[in-house]
């Protein structure tokens, strides 16, 4: 069972009550498609991702990144049950969608690296232990089903 | 994953912008990194004051940004332009390598935090690979 200060909750729950998801969840995964350019791998239905510019200005990908952070709502609703929150949801990914697990972490590390650049220096250390805390839990329970 | 004349052009230019607070940002680099990745306090047992804002922490990020500085110098050839800082990490200082990933997370994040119109998802590619590619030439002497 992880364990929360009521700091982190604090930190967790004020980051997404003040989030930006139609703006922070395109940056997000876009940036992730284009550091890690493999990541393209799952998305070659979504239409042109041939360069940044075009991968930046793709309205599926903006739509799925808004998705995308708007799934972890259950989990900032659910700290104290995480896992069996996105149980379904890690069957999903391993059994239909084939997403290799490691990519969590490429688009949790990119997400990181948005909100950093959303809250400067309101992101201060104690902010980003929380909210990566919070994010490898995710991940960790993301994987957890895979087999 | 070796750098193309894009990537160096791109992170020669990133460091025009951002060289001028490289002190701040190694400190603050340094200070999540202890405070994100506790495990990494061990390396520094030695010094009096861990926390954000002492003195060792910022003194000790403007050594390291210095590295950064000199291997944005030797870019076109990291593993010999940093052949004697990988001698000393690996016989000396014999920090394991899977640390420097976490450290280069962390000059990613604040540079994102302090140059956020700068750190476009282009530059930050071309960041990360350099950062990637300074970590290897770094443990060049490891074993």
């Amino acid at each position: 069972m992880v364990e929360w200060t009521e700091q982190e909750r604090t930190i967790i729950t004020t980051i997404f009550s003040n989030l930006d998801y139609e703006d922070v969840g395109p940056k997000a995964l876009a940036r992730c498609l284009i550091v890690y350019p493999w990541t393209q791998r799952y998305f070659a239905s979504f239409g042109n991702l041939y360069n940044a510019e075009a991968i930046k200005t793709n309205p599926n990908i903006a739509a799925h990144g808004t998705k995308v952070l708007h799934g972890l709502d259950r989990a900032v609703k659910n700290l104290d049950n995480i896992k069996a929150t996105y149980a379904e949801l890690s069957v999903l990914h391993s059994e239909k969608l084939h997403v290799d697990p490691d990519n969590f972490k490429l688009l949790a590390d990119c997400l990181t690296i948005v909100i950093a650049a959303k809250l400067g220096s309101a992101f201060t250390p104690e902010t980003q232990a929380a909210f990566q805390k919070f994010l490898a839990v995710v991940v960790s329970a993301l994987g957890r089903q895979y087999h | 994953m070796s750098l193309t004349e894009k990537d160096k052009a791109a992170v020669k230019a990133l460091w025009a912008k951002i060289s001028k607070a490289s002190d701040a940002i190694g400190a603050d680099a340094l200070a999540r990194m202890l405070v994100v990745y506790p495990q990494t306090k061990t390396y520094f047992s030695h010094w009096p004051d861990m926390s954000p804002g002492s003195a060792p922490v910022a003194k000790h990020g403007r050594v390291v940004m210095g590295g950064v500085a000199l291997a944005v110098a030797k870019i076109d050839d990291l593993t010999s332009g940093l052949l004697s800082l990988s001698e000393l990490h690996a016989f000396q200082l014999r920090v394991d390598p899977a640390n420097f990933k976490i450290l280069a997370h962390c000059i990613q994040v604040v540079i994102s935090s302090m140059f956020p119109k700068d750190f476009t998802p282009e530059a930050h590619v071309a960041l990360d690979k350099f950062l990637s590619n300074l970590a290897l030439a770094l443990s060049e002497k490891y074993r």
